[in-house]
Parts: C-alpha cells; structure tokens; sequence
C-alpha cells in the first residue's frame, strides 16, 4: 500500500469515526440519565442534514446549519415530552420498541417529505474537488471541518459536564436519580435536556458531514447500528471511551474496503458489533461489574 | 374434553374454508393469492410470538430466517449443475443416480439440471438450524439492549450478504424458482390453476404448526417457558435448564421460518432482498406486540389482518410508517397486546381438564 | 450421614468479604438454622449453596459429591430445592401452574412429546397434576389453584413457593426467611409443617429471624455474624452463648 492510500483510508476512517462517535455520545448522554437506548438516535443526524439542506434554499449556510440545529433539538425534545415522559416504569423491551418505532416513524416522514433522493449540502469551503496537502495526501477541506466540528463539540461537551451547573445536575441524575430529585434538581427535566442535547449534536455532525456522505432518508439507520456499536465497545454510559472506539471502528471500516469487497463494508461493523457482545459486553474501557449493574 | 381442547382449531378449520368459498361464490378469488401469502407469513409470526412472548426473548432479525430458507431453496433449485455434471463431478453424478436432480426447462427454453426441491427443502432446514443454534448459542446469554441490539445485527448482516452476492442475485434477487412437488398433484407453486390448491396447503401447514406450538404451549416445556419469561432466576432453582430451553424455542422458530420462507419463495417463483430487511423483522415484532406476546390466537389474527391489508396495498405507500406507529401505540397505551380478551379464557384449559 | 458439607466457603464483592471462610455441615434428617444480625451474610450463603452465585473459594459437598461451581439447574436436580427471601412466583402462571413447575426434576416430556402430545407426555402431564394438587392439598390452599399467582395475598404465595419448593421431592430444603412477614398463628403454622417436612424424611436449612421458629424446631443452630461463623450448637447453648448475646444486643454491661 502506498503511503499516499495509506493516508487516504486513514483520513476516510477518522471523518467517518468522528461521526460515529459523535452519534454513540449521543446515545451515551441518553442511556446515562435515563437507562434508554434511543435506536432513534440515528435519524437526529439524518434531520440535521435534511432540515439545513431545505432552509439553506432561502437563508445562507451558517443560519440554515445553526437554525437545523435548534429544530432538531426541539423534536428531540417533542419526542422525550409526547412519548417517554408519561411513562411509568417502563420495561426494557417497551422501551426498545417504541424507540425503534420513532426510528421508522421519523424515517418515514423524512421519505414522504424530502423524497427518497440523494441530497446534500454545499462544501463549507470550496466545492468537491477542491483539495489540502496534508501528509503528502490531498483530502479534502471538508475533512477538517469533520474533524473539528467533531473534536469541538467534545471539548465544549466536557466542558459542560464538569463546569456548568446544568451539566452538573445532568451527571447528578445520571449517577442517582433519586437522590438528584431530593436535592431539588427536576429530574424530569434533565432527561428531555439530555433529548435536546443528543439531538442536538447529532444535527450538527449531520450537516457537517453532508457534503461528504450526502444525506438520504434511510441514512440514519446504519448510523445508529455503527453509533451503537461504538457506544459499546467503549463501554456503554462512556463517552470519553466512545472518542476512542469511534475512530477506531472508522479507521478498521476504512482499511477493510483494501482487503473486502466494498459492498460487505457495512457487515464488517455488525460483525465487531456481535463479537463485543459475545466476547466481552462491557467494552474495552468498561468494567463488568459496572455493566452488570445498570438495570437490563 | 379431548374435543374441548381442539375444538377452536376445528373452527380455524371451518372459517379458513369458508372463506375460500366465499370468494367463489363472490368472484373474488384473486383475494387467494395474498391470503396464500398471509398464511405463510402467519407460520413464522406465531413461532415469532413463541420465542417473544413465551421465552421472553426479543428477536429483531426473524427475517433473516425466513431469508435464509427461502434463499437456500432457490438457490438450490435454480442454480444449473448441467455444466458440472457434464464435466463428470463425481458427487453430481451419485445425486443423479439418487434421483435428486430435476431436469428443467427455464423461461428461456433453456434445459437445466438443479437439485430437487425436496432435497432443497431438506438443506435449507438444517442450515437453519445449524445458523439458529450457532447464532443462539453466544447472543440468547444476552439481555434486554445487547439482545436486541445483537439480533438486529443478525438480520442485518443476512440482508447485506445476500444483497452483495452474486448467487443470490444481489438487488434483484432470484426469480423463475420452479414449483415444489410435495406429493403426487400436489405442487406448492403461483400457477393459477393451482391457486385454490396452493391456498389449502397453506392454510394446512399454518394449521399443522399452530398445532404443534399449542400443544408445546400447554405442555411441561411450555410451562417451564413462561417460568422462564417469570423469572429467569426462579426457573434455574426448580431444574430448568433454562440457556438450553431459550436455544431450542429460539431454534424451532428459525425453522418455522424458514419453512415459511421456502414454501413462499416457491409458491411466489422467487424471492429478494427485502424479505431479508429490517423492516420486514420490524414488522413481524410489531405484529406479535399486538396481538398480545404471549398470546398465539392474537398472534395468528393481528398477522392475518395486518399481512392481508398491507399485501392488498392498502396502506399505500405508509405501509412501515404503519407498521411503525402501531409499535409505538401499541407499546405506549396497550404493552400486553390488545387481544388480552375474557373472550379467549374460554377456550383455555382450565384445571380440571384433562 | 452427612447430606450437606461446607467446606471453608468464601465469598468477596469486590472488597467487601460476605462470607469468609465458613464451614459447617447439615446431617440428614435434622433441621439446621442459620442466624445472624442483618448483613450477616445468611442469605448470601444460601446463594452460595444453590448456585446463584459462584465461591470465590472453599467447597460445598452434597452427598459426598461437590457442587460448588454447578449451575443452579444442575443443583435443583441433584435434590436441592429453595424458596427465596423476597418471594418469586412466576407472574401470569396460576397457584397450581407454580406448583407444577417445581415438578420439572422429576417428569421428562421434551420438545418433541409436547409438541405431538403423545401418550407418555399426557400420562406424566396428568400425574404431575394430581401431585401438585396433592401439594395444594397439603398447604390448605387448593381453593387458590387458579388464581394468577400475583394476585394472592403474602401468606398465599408464600405457601405456593412452599409447595412448588415440595414439588421437586427435595432431599434438602432450603428455606429463606420462611415466616418473614408472618404473624404469630401463621409463624405457628409454617414451624408445623417444617415439623410434617422433617417427618417425611426431608432435610431442612432455613435461614430465618424470628428467634421462636428458630428455637423451637432446629436441630441446631449456626450463627453468623460480619461473614463469619460465630457459633454452631444445639439451641439451648446457643441461647446461652455470651458471643451470640453480644452480637444482638451489644455490649449490654456498664
């Protein structure tokens, strides 16, 4: 392999990475308040995506992005308040179905609004070929909006957790809710904050990522099954883990297309998916007995 | 008593007969075909509601099953072994002389020679039941997400093969699968002048396996079952095995789906790659929510409504948003199905039966 | 004979030590107690025997043979049967279905006979009836055999796990708090079928609080305390054992 493909798949494998790790922190940020697995977190991105791509035909990119952004995160919210919310001890498996369903409802909104066409958005910068020498590659510069966009919404995340009063209660209802309401902290409100949030970042990485991958009304499936997959091999509730385990499903995915045909690239991230479950559920960074605790 | 126990399937019986006369006598036969269809979906739904409902266990990828029999059977039964078998393969030549090649003409005229479709049948039986045991074994130690999570996956990962392989005819799938002699005048095939015959077979298959699962149900493993779905824990103490238990329900599912699948598959002439979808397992998981997860007379209705009303086209082109909001509705306002009715007490056993 | 031998059993969550190196053994026929303040590592114990959880070391013999190490299916077949502390029906069964579930060691019908239905499955299906109409029978509770477990009172489904513990023919029964939450004429009741039990041949393990069953019908007493086995002796000792007084009530002196 030259050093030049090399890069090639290497760059490939980090934006894709940083996208699906984006998508598992935001299924982490869910699980870690509320014990949920959103299957519908997938379809956040796809929103994102679509939502900048219909506004950007009567506002400039930056105001469509940022206002795509606030209304996915308000039907994030919409969702928490309409379908979860007024649920009283719902079992796992209630839960699972009824996220799967939003999943297929949102999908198929999507489809009877924006139709099943291909689309995107602009390139931030540029247009398709324009391309960066970096590493003796060219890439391009969408790449590094990718990378940062993503590496900037970590840190601001981080942030928010360990210094803001609000990212406080939030982990303060993660570890206990119970006694976060005894503290006066509406736990209530926490879990559709933590909806907005999660909603919220994954609209971002799906305009951020649009005119590399497009955006489809079917996209986000496959995204949610990678984003899960990430979550877990971090170890699920783990979102520093999940940076990590994103790059490094991207970067196997990426190198994979060298050695499978493309067309089973997407078997291959299913296929790590059911080796960490059978062979070691908590992930890499997590600790089993950690995992057993968290209520199944 | 015996004829208390048995008495709502002779019923069953009855109105699956009636109903074909009525569209005799209404001129609306062309309604066999979809309720052909709808039988051999009901086949892998009630086993479905068995492993979910009974076991307790959630299965995302059912699909894949019914994929994996309805494949292997066209597969088989299409693929020409002519060229080999003129090259001298030795093992083609001991299969020709067992008489389990079938000789053929295709749509264009071509002679082919492929493996009879009772010896398909019979392999894509056991490798279903070789992929349910190797798959059941490491994912049914899972629980709630990473369950549902690894089944999804599954089914998945049976979609994305057969779409990308050539054999199996990647997106447009595999098609002119020839009819599947069963006896002598009896042929699973979409020929019309055997549709009268087609839907009793499958009304009969459908029967057979509700059967078998009733009677599964209200045995001591059907017992041990929904102790499991109790309490896992609980179960383990009286003697339960119960990771062996959750295999065998999770494997007699797989089969009863793809026995769905290859019936279907021969009596459509083909089958593709969406019936390997993950809205097709959605669907199916959404179908046994309604009728009640332990319930197989729900089961049996809600698929008969649901997969009749969604193959006449009526849901348009809603049909998973369909599907997609009866899981929500269900899930949200009625968790144990709607057909939990005092009705059905009446024909459950009660203690003092024999 | 001795039915149960436990061998030095130790048991640590992470660094708490639950039990710590205990050792006793139960001979047949007898009724053996375990007491001990809250936390004392009773019921962890008990899950130790019957295979719900596994020893961080030490050995558990039953009728000579190990079974530490065994899945609790494995245990209940070989003759062990519990009930548990906070009581586990199986929900959406009825009293007698319970009840017919802890018959499951002793009948064979598999996949193939329920399915088919075949004359042998009916034959054991009907026997596995009348014994646990039997059971029933026995707790004084057989108007209830077709109520859904769940909606029993406490007593009730007490008695249910009971029998369903019964139904299994144990050799050795183990009870977890079998009067927790009873009142005096149902404690009264349930020392008297334990009393039936051990006539019957059946030997007893039951951990327990309420200090007049305990004192009443054990054979003898072991007392743990912190994970540890304090005492092991015939209830008067143990009622006069200083040890055992201090560990309930405290240094009483000064």
């Amino acid at each position: 392999m030259t050093s030049q493909l090399f890069f090639q798949y290497l760059f490939a494998g980090i934006t894709y990475g940083s996208i699906y790790a984006i998508v598992a922190i935001g299924f982490n940020i869910i699980y870690n308040t509320t014990g949920i697995i959103n299957f519908a977190q997938g379809e956040f991105v796809m929103l994102g995506g679509m939502i900048a791509i219909s506004l950007h035909a009567i506002l400039p990119l930056p105001l469509a992005i940022g206002l795509a952004v606030i209304i996915t995160m308000i039907i994030g919210a919409l969702i928490e308040i309409i379908f979860i919310r007024w649920l009283k001890n719902p079992s796992v498996l209630r839960m699972i179905i009824i996220t799967i369903g939003l999943s297929i409802l949102i999908r198929e909104a999507a489809l009877h609004i924006w139709g099943e066409g291909v689309r995107s958005l602009p390139y931030f910068n540029g247009n398709e070929i324009s391309t960066i020498r970096i590493m003796a590659t060219n890439i391009s510069p969408q790449v590094l909006w990718v990378i940062g966009v993503c590496s900037v919404i970590v840190v601001l995340l981080s942030l928010f957790f360990k210094f803001t009063s609000l990212g406080q209660e939030m982990r303060a209802c993660a570890a206990n809710r119970l006694a976060a309401t005894l503290c006066g902290i509406n736990s209530k409100n926490m879990v559709t904050f933590s909806f907005m949030l999660s909603a919220g970042i994954g609209a971002l990485a799906g305009c951020v990522v649009s005119p590399i991958t497009y955006t489809q009304y079917d996209g986000g499936t496959a995204l949610a099954i990678k984003g899960f997959t990430v979550a877990v091999l971090g170890g699920l509730g783990n979102s520093m883990a999940a940076v990590i385990a994103g790059l490094l499903l991207g970067i196997i995915e990426s190198f994979s297309v060298s050695v499978v045909p493309l067309a089973f690239q997407d078997a291959i991230s299913i296929a790590l998916l059911l080796t960490i479950l059978f062979v070691r559920p908590h992930g890499l960074f997590g600790s089993r007995e950690a995992a057993g605790l968290k209520e199944f | 008593m015996k004829a208390r126990r048995y008495f709502p399937i002779f019923i069953l019986l009855l109105v699956l007969a009636g109903v074909q006369q009525l569209t005799q006598m209404t001129g609306t036969a062309y309604y066999l075909t979809q309720m052909t269809m709808t039988a051999y979906y009901c086949l892998l739904i009630i086993g479905l509601c068995l492993v979910m409902g009974y076991a307790g266990q959630i299965s995302l990828g059912h699909a894949g099953f019914f994929a994996i029999g309805g494949y292997t059977s066209a597969v088989l039964t299409t693929y020409d072994l002519g060229p080999l078998h003129a090259k001298g393969s030795g093992f083609i030549n001991f299969l020709s002389t067992c008489g389990l090649l079938v000789s053929r003409e295709n749509l264009y005229g071509e002679t082919l020679l492929s493996v009879n479709p009772w010896l398909a049948c019979v392999v894509a039986i056991v490798l279903t039941v070789v992929i349910a045991f190797l798959i059941g074994i490491p994912v049914l130690k899972l629980k709630g997400h990473y369950l549902a999570m690894a089944t999804l996956g599954f089914g998945i990962i049976i979609f994305r093969v057969v779409l990308a392989t050539e054999i199996f005819g990647e997106a447009d799938g595999i098609s002119d699968v020839p009819g599947f002699r069963l006896l002598p005048g009896v042929i699973v095939s979409g020929d019309f002048s055997n549709r009268v015959q087609n839907y009793y077979i499958a009304c009969i298959l459908l029967v057979i396996g509700f059967l078998l699962l009733q009677n599964l149900i209200d045995s001591r493993v059907g017992r041990a079952l929904r102790a499991i779905h109790g309490s896992e824990e609980a179960a383990n103490a009286m003697g339960v095995d119960t990771a062996r238990y959750k295999l065998y329900t999770f494997v007699l599912s797989a089969v009863l789906a793809s026995i769905a699948g290859i019936f279907l598959t021969h009596y459509n002439g083909g089958i593709g790659p969406s019936e390997a979808g993950i809205m097709k397992s959605v669907r199916y998981v959404a179908i046994v929510a309604i009728g009640g997860m332990a319930n197989l007379w729900g089961a049996l209705v809600m698929a008969a409504v649901l997969n009749f009303l969604s193959l006449r086209g009526m849901f348009g082109s809603y049909d998973d948003a369909v599907f997609g909001a009866i899981l929500i509705i269900i899930m949200l306002f009625a968790p144990h199905g709607l057909l939990r009715l005092q009705v059905w007490h009446f024909f459950k056993k009660s203690s003092t039966d024999i | 004979m001795t039915l149960l031998d436990i061998k030095n059993v130790n048991k640590h969550f992470g660094g708490l030590q639950a039990v710590s190196q205990v050792s006793f053994n139960v001979r047949q026929g007898m009724i053996k107690s375990v007491i001990g303040p809250n936390g004392a590592g009773k019921t962890t114990l008990f899950n130790l025997i019957s295979g719900n959880l596994p020893l961080t070391s030490g050995q558990i013999f039953f009728d000579g043979s190990p079974i530490h190490g065994l899945q609790p299916y494995q245990i209940a077949r070989r003759g062990i049967s519990r009930t548990f502390q906070n009581i586990k029906l199986f929900p959406g069964m009825t009293a007698l279905e319970n009840i017919m579930v802890g018959r499951h060691t002793r009948s064979r019908a598999g996949f193939f006979g329920g399915m088919f239905h075949s004359p042998a499955s009916r034959k054991e299906e009907n026997a596995i009836r009348e014994k646990s109409f039997e059971l029933l029978h026995l707790l004084e509770i057989s108007q209830y055999a077709d109520v859904e477990a769940s909606s029993l009172s406490f007593g009730q489904q007490r008695a249910v796990e009971f029998a369903r513990a019964l139904a299994s023919e144990p050799t050795l029964l183990l009870l977890d708090e079998p009067a927790a939450g009873l009142n005096i004429y149902e404690t009264a009741e349930i020392a008297r079928l334990i009393m039936k039990i051990k006539s019957q041949g059946i030997t007893v393990l039951l951990v327990e609080h309420d200090m007049s069953l305990v004192m009443d019908i054990s054979d003898e007493i072991v007392v743990l305390s912190f994970g540890q086995k304090i005492a092991e002796d015939i209830p008067s000792a143990i009622q006069q054992n200083r040890e055992v007084i201090q560990i309930y009530l405290g240094d009483g002196d000064a």
